[in-house]
């Protein structure tokens, strides 16, 4: 794995917090103070442009959805605003993502702490094969944390609304949950180092629909102290848990664009586009 | 779907299955037809006596005492060497040292280097470890040498089982802050072990039964004192020891050749079960 300095066109590690241009007015509201900025960020896998253009502002304390057909390069821009790409042989981005202000592609900034501060739940569970107490305890032993280990995973377990089923069997491996639970002992994980952002890489995909559900009101609770970014492929996941959504697809090129962003409620109800509309029904992708 | 078809792929699984059973019917019944046949020969030879006496002109009171010591002196420390150096070469070839053209050409010259015959290792230490670097005839040269012989399957073994580890896991680990060196530390090295451990067993246990180099390098065929300086002393190990016996015309020393064999196999024996106790409690937790 190459974890290779990114080459980025534009030196600006300082990105004032006006919304991009490509930002809807619908937006507009609360991304004065917007946690995350993506300015024209295009990627590429070696030749193959995977995202072309886009231009988003995160909101904070919102959750924010990414939806699409498949293949629209969502998870692509996820991934590269904690620079997990960085660790894909010829992944290559353009343009500016700022985060609180500062590049996140920056040579100045530090890869390591960007993704303490940006953390992220993947598409299927992975937790570590070790117990329920270590697999929350990981990043801060990362950290050289070695006081009040117990009370941050019970705290981080509480707010993952896990600690009931599994206070009394912190000993026992992270792996024999039941994959729901799995999913929210992940949530866990990335809440114990108390990042200030969480990135959810469809994490219900491979999750039956109680467990999802309890992931999805689990959002909504976490979004008190976090900033979440959700991909998604279940529009319904997107329709009941986010307040903002952003709908890419692919073009000719097969490279993924921003079609529309706005509030949840106008994308799913009142679409400017007619993508938008023929996808929220369910007419395409 | 006639029911001939049906019969037909019932009785090409019961071929397969039959033809899996004779497979290991015969790695079985030689494993079986040796281990009766060195009993019969040997078993009666393995007493106290055998086990406390250095070799002897009179096959009565030869024993393997010194053979033993420098296997267990041999071994130790070809364990020693390898795990650490092999263990960290294979984590820069799978982490660190990317798919280039360059880490291309040291896979390929590894896994050459692991189909080199035994001799020419020995060949190779006698001319370094013995001779150039004026180690002599000694314990030390003996490890250095079965080091290198058995370094190339230790790599390849771990490197087998640091990719076994789900790229997830990987991911996990950068995504909570973690540096290249964490992830692999406290994500990648906990979930590989148990599969690293069998390969040195497996690759420790080579050099245990291995004959050819350490005649090369000068390992004695009589000797009759315990090595204890590794860097000094003289030494055998016991298939050479069982060489140099089962050589003699005397059916007596036939018998006490066949005694030793039952020892060194016993000893492989106790080692890969360590092994499997050691890699049963590692995974435990361990399961995709």
């Amino acid at each position: 794995m190459n974890e290779r300095e990114p080459v980025t066109k534009p030196s600006v590690s300082q990105i004032g917090a006006s919304a991009p241009s490509g930002a809807t007015e619908a937006t507009s509201a609360s991304s004065k103070n917007p946690a995350l900025l993506l300015e024209n960020v295009s990627c590429w896998y070696g030749g193959f442009r995977a995202v072309r253009e886009v231009s988003l502002a995160i909101p904070r304390n919102k959750v924010t959805a990414l939806i699409g057909p498949s293949g629209c390069g969502k998870s692509t821009l996820l991934r590269s605003i904690n620079r997990m790409n960085d660790l894909v042989p010829g992944f290559r981005m353009e343009g500016e993502i700022a985060f609180e202000g500062t590049s996140v592609h920056a040579r100045a900034t530090d890869v390591i702490d960007l993704r303490r501060r940006v953390g992220m739940v993947f598409q299927k569970p992975n937790p570590f094969p070790k117990s329920i107490f270590e697999n929350v305890a990981f990043g801060l032993r990362l950290l050289g944390e070695t006081t009040g280990i117990d009370a941050l995973v019970e705290e981080s377990l509480r707010a993952a609304a896990l600690w009931d089923e599994v206070k009394d069997k912190l000993d026992q491996p992270g792996l024999s949950l039941s994959g729901g639970q799995q999913q929210r002992l992940c949530i866990a994980r990335a809440i114990a180092i108390r990042p200030e952002v969480i990135l959810m890489d469809e994490p219900c995909s491979a999750l039956d629909p109680k467990s999802t559900l309890q992931i999805e009101e689990l959002m909504r609770k976490l979004i008190r102290d976090y900033t979440i970014v959700i991909v998604t492929h279940n529009m319904q996941q997107a329709a009941r848990a986010s307040d903002y959504t952003v709908f890419l697809t692919m073009g000719d090129d097969r490279a993924g664009y921003v079609v529309e962003q706005g509030e949840t409620g106008k994308i799913f109800t009142a679409p400017q586009q007619q993508l938008t509309a023929d996808y929220v029904s369910g007419r395409f992708g | 779907m006639s029911s001939q078809t049906t019969t037909r792929r019932k009785v090409a699984n019961a071929l397969f299955g039959l033809l899996a059973f004779l497979a290991i019917f015969a790695s079985l019944v030689t494993l079986v037809a040796l281990l009766i046949d060195v009993v019969a020969r040997g078993g009666s030879s393995v007493d106290l006596q055998f086990f406390t006496s250095a070799p002897s002109r009179i096959p009565a009171k030869a024993g393997i005492l010194p053979a033993l010591v420098g296997t267990l002196w041999v071994t130790t420390l070809v364990a020693i060497m390898t795990f650490p150096i092999g263990v960290a070469a294979a984590i820069y070839l799978e982490e660190y040292a990317g798919r280039g053209r360059w880490s291309r050409l040291l896979r390929i010259n590894i896994s050459n280097l692991a189909g080199v015959p035994s001799i020419v290792y020995g060949i190779f230490g006698l001319a370094l470890f013995v001779r150039l670097l004026g180690l002599g005839r000694t314990v030390f040269a003996a490890a250095l040498t079965l080091s290198l012989l058995i370094l190339p399957v230790v790599i390849i073994s771990s490197m087998e089982a640091i990719r076994a580890v789900p790229p997830s896991q990987r991911e996990a680990a950068y995504a909570l802050g973690a540096t290249r060196w964490q992830m692999v530390r406290r994500a990648l090295l906990p979930a590989a072990a148990p599969g690293i451990l069998t390969g040195i067993v497996l690759a420790v246990g080579r050099a245990v039964g291995e004959t050819a180099p350490l005649i090369l390098i000068g390992a004695v065929t009589f000797v009759t004192f315990v090595p204890v300086n590794p860097f000094e002393d003289k030494y055998t190990v016991l298939p050479i020891q069982i060489f140099n016996w089962a050589g003699r015309p005397q059916a007596a020393f036939q018998e006490i050749s066949a005694a030793a064999i039952l020892v060194l196999l016993v000893l492989m024996f106790l080692l890969n079960l360590v092994a499997v106790i050691l890699r049963a409690r590692l995974s435990r937790t361990i399961q995709w």
